[in-house]
């Protein structure tokens, strides 16, 4: 088995509320996978089991191989599990070189030298600049975060991900508060992600999961009730009953 | 499915400000405002030279508040206990020597750097604040009750340097110790230059704006930040050094809450994140308070706290911050 | 067991003291999220006026109680109005500085005005003697500070429990925002709030005179004992703050009572330890 990244039979309960429930998925490098759900169903919390920051109370966090669960978040990331947030999480008041500088420094483990500049540094300069073109970003490299668009903020947010050189890359809701003229943009760049990146979305927009996920996870109440191809996911009757409850069985009618 | 190859539009060189020529410019400056102040005020040159040490603790506040977003009102533990170290060393244990009684000073910083920000920052918000108000409590009781090692109440007498490399013995005008001083703060600056532009004080600023976001990129967050008070330690621990060489003596003061508050009063007049602004604040305050005390030292606490509320209501980016960007406003429009 | 009863009265009383002053520091800091280090320079106003009333004018010792709480509202007003009002939702940082601000000037001003000097407040002659409870004789200012804390810890109870403004206090300190849609006049409770937490504090002040001493750095020396008071207790919770009082009153008194040379040391190791262990306060609410 060549599985990058593995959850086994994940538990967690807050104060009687089973919030994840068996929880177990496999994947290998290169999978493109699409997690989705009603409100509720608890991948908030399984997104903060799988990065760390909240402990399982049974089941197995596993990354190329080795077991991960007791590790923190911090521990995690170094490993090659990396995440990008939901509401944009950058330093307003830098740029985006120094964004992906920091990181390739963190990754390179230079990050804590107290003499030198990145900008002194020919390797770091390179890939710096090869990845803020891959994603568009070049021509804002040295703007401040802060006067930069949304959208290409996002983009910022998912360079810093692959700037860590993540073998398992979560990414949370990726075109969240993008505006329309910028989705193909933000779909652009997730074409273009990694090959041999395993990549895990969570995401609420259909067409952007239909367009970037091979396989989709289908959360509801803590437990997976699909794992499969985009295709079925829309004809399968227990998803059709967590997402329309009651009315489930009387859509098809209409 | 190959990464979209975009090719790299060639980057305006200029866009990257040219620190060089910057930093040259600033120490420059500073020289020129020491010697002048050296001129100008002949008489004076232990008020000088105190403002320098003053400086240091500044300086090394602006590194943990500054740079990583620490709010704390005991700042000054890290001061007191260069000034205690190098005294003590100096009297206790002969250590005469002014540069090894600043090297004394500032690993007793760094050692202090080091506890009081493994406690400091076990705290957020409140917390972090009224720990840091416990610590320099602490740190002054404990130098009030080890009176056999730091003269207690009645401070630390007796401290008499050896001549600079055996050359410039300490004058009863100061200037040795005003010269020493010029020195000490313009080689601290020059390396407090590298280490905020350096990838280390890279990770720090980006601390200060979201330490959720550094420890999703693998850094440790509290790690870092306790290196960066030990960093500060040291250089805080230089300016009580360069106090206990100039002053001779080492009071109580150097270890009290007023003084830990003051020095905060001092980096935010001059403007946080930035070492220009961290001068200018110490130069500014220090000047001022020497003015009004003279005058009517009854009122100076009252018009510490006047000064304090009008920085905050008219100038919330210091005299720096506000100049800096007056500054660039004006530039944007022409 | 004689000294273990008297330690237990003193700290009681000390700590009951800690109570009626913090108290409104707690509440507010809870509900403006305000961290206000000025807090002790208005129960320091307190006892200034009362000090000023009772032995300048000659004034009864009731009198000077009601005359201080009104005359330090009154003068807090103006500072919730001009000066605090610009820092509600401000930067931590903004607002240490604002309020440091606001004390080294109370602390400048009631120097200038009053010297240096110890003030006391003249106790009247039913609280001057020691009370016998027939196992044991207690001084009396003791007692009535302790029935002091009582009295302010169930009339604050009634207030947020049992009336219309407790509800909307309760509601704009878990969420400002909501309660404010839902049509409570956030800045009216804010105001409130502040003038009762004011008028707490300068009647601490008063009562607490004779444990916790008016002078010019009042406001400074105690400064910390309150914030570790709100810290320790958790902003905003009232049984945490009396909880946080108790211990901190056993632990100062004890500490000065065991080993008086090393009494500040002993309490500053102990807050250190308090709020490492417990950095959302004892009765927090995770937020």
């Amino acid at each position: 088995m060549s599985a990058v990244f593995q959850v086994e039979k994940l538990q967690k309960s807050f104060g009687g509320l089973a919030v994840t429930q068996d929880v177990s998925i496999t994947m290998q490098p290169g999978d493109r996978v699409a997690l989705i759900g009603p409100n509720g169903a608890g991948k908030t919390t399984f997104v903060n089991l799988v990065t760390g920051h909240l402990k399982p109370d049974a089941g197995k966090v596993m990354l190329g191989g080795e077991d991960v669960t007791a590790q923190g978040p911090t521990r995690r990331v170094r490993q090659g599990l990396v995440r990008s947030f939901q509401v944009t999480r950058l330093f307003s008041e830098m740029t985006p070189e120094e964004h992906i500088a920091i990181a390739i420094l963190q990754r390179t483990g230079r990050s804590g030298r107290v003499f030198g500049n990145f900008h002194a540094m020919p390797d770091v300069m390179k890939e710096t600049d090869a990845l803020l073109a891959t994603l568009g970003l070049d021509h804002i490299a040295t703007r401040k975060v802060s006067e930069i668009a949304y959208g290409q903020q996002r983009l910022l947010e998912i360079a810093l991900a692959l700037a860590l050189k993540p073998k398992v890359l979560l990414l949370d809701e990726p075109a969240a508060g993008v505006p329309q003229s910028d989705t193909p943009r933000i779909e652009a760049a997730l074409a273009g992600l990694p090959p041999d990146l395993a990549v895990l979305m969570i995401e609420h927009d259909m067409d952007l999961v239909f367009r970037f996920a091979k396989r989709v996870i289908v959360l509801a109440a803590g437990a997976i009730i699909f794992d499969g191809s985009p295709q079925d996911v829309t004809s399968d009757a227990r998803v059709r009953e967590a997402y329309l409850g009651n009315y489930a069985n009387a859509s098809p009618a209409a | 499915m190959a990464a979209i190859e975009t090719s790299a539009a060639a980057k305006p060189e200029t866009a990257r400000p040219n620190w060089l020529l910057r930093d040259l410019t600033g120490l420059a400056i500073i020289l020129i405002v020491a010697v002048i102040g050296y001129f100008l005020f002949p008489n004076n040159l232990a008020l000088l030279t105190r403002i320098l040490g003053i400086a240091l603790l500044v300086l090394s506040l602006d590194l943990v508040t500054g740079y990583c977003g620490v709010a704390t009102l005991g700042h000054a533990a890290l001061f007191g206990a260069g000034a205690y170290a190098s005294g003590i060393a100096a009297v206790h244990f002969g250590i005469t020597d002014p540069i090894a009684m600043v090297g004394v000073g500032a690993i007793g910083g760094a050692v202090a750097g080091l506890l009081s920000g493994i406690v400091i920052l076990r705290g957020h918000g409140l917390a972090q604040l009224v720990l840091s108000i416990a610590v320099i409590h602490l740190f002054h009781e404990a130098a009030n009750k080890a009176s056999s090692y730091t003269g207690g109440s009645d401070g630390l007498a007796g401290i008499s340097p050896d001549p600079v490399f055996g050359l410039f013995g300490f004058d009863l005008w100061g200037r040795t110790a005003y010269g020493f001083g010029v020195a000490l703060l313009v080689i601290v600056f020059i390396l407090l230059r590298f280490l905020v532009r350096s990838p280390f004080g890279m990770l720090c600023r980006g601390i200060r704006e979201d330490p959720i976001r550094v420890s999703a990129m693998g850094a440790s967050v509290q790690g870092t930040l306790i290196k960066m008070y030990v960093i500060s330690g040291a250089v805080a621990g230089v300016g009580g050094a360069l106090n206990a060489i100039s002053t001779q003596v080492v009071g109580l003061d150097s270890l009290s809450f007023t003084t830990s508050a003051e020095a905060l009063v001092m980096l935010v007049l001059g403007g946080t994140g930035s070492l220009y602004g961290a001068l200018i604040g110490t130069v500014t305050f220090m000047w001022f308070e020497d003015v009004v005390s003279a005058a009517n030292p009854f009122h100076w606490l009252t018009i510490v706290g006047a000064l304090l509320i009008a920085v905050v209501l008219f100038a919330p980016k210091g005299l720096y911050g506000t100049a800096a960007s007056l500054l660039d406003r004006y530039r944007g429009r022409s | 067991m004689q000294t273990v009863l008297s330690v237990g009265v003193d700290a009681l009383a000390y700590g009951m003291v800690l109570f009626v002053i913090s108290i409104g520091l707690s509440v507010t800091m809870g509900l403006m999220r305000v961290v206000n280090l000025a807090h002790g320079a208005f129960a320091m106003i307190g006892g200034y006026i009362a000090s000023y009333a009772a032995r300048d004018l000659g004034l009864g010792y009731g009198l000077a109680i009601l005359i201080a709480v009104a005359g330090t509202i009154l003068i807090a007003i103006p500072i919730e109005r001009f000066l605090y009002r610009r820092i509600y939702g401000a930067p931590e940082l903004t607002q240490v500085l604002m309020t440091i601000g606001i004390t080294f000037c109370v602390i400048g001003i009631a120097n200038y005005v009053f010297g240096p000097t110890l003030k006391t407040i003249p106790l009247p002659e039913t609280l001057r003697g020691p009370v016998d409870l027939g196992f044991r004789s207690i001084a009396a200012h003791k007692l009535f500070a302790i029935a002091c804390g009582v009295v302010v810890a169930g009339a604050l109870w009634y207030l947020i429990e049992r009336t219309s403004f407790g509800v909307k206090l309760r509601a704009s300190v878990d969420n400002a925002a909501m309660a404010a849609s839902l049509g409570v006049r956030t800045k009216i409770v804010y105001a409130v709030s502040f003038a009762v937490a004011v008028g707490l504090a300068a009647f601490g002040g008063i009562v607490g005179a004779e444990l916790l001493p008016i002078e010019p750095y009042y406001a400074l020396r105690y400064m910390v004992t309150f914030l570790v008071v709100v810290s320790v207790g958790g902003a905003g919770s009232i049984p945490g703050a009396l909880l946080a009082c108790l211990v901190l009153g056993a632990i100062d008194t004890t500490g000065r009572y065991l080993v008086p040379e090393y009494g500040e040391f002993f309490f500053y190791l102990a807050v250190i330890a308090i709020v490492c262990v417990f950095p959302r306060g004892l009765l927090g609410r995770n937020k």
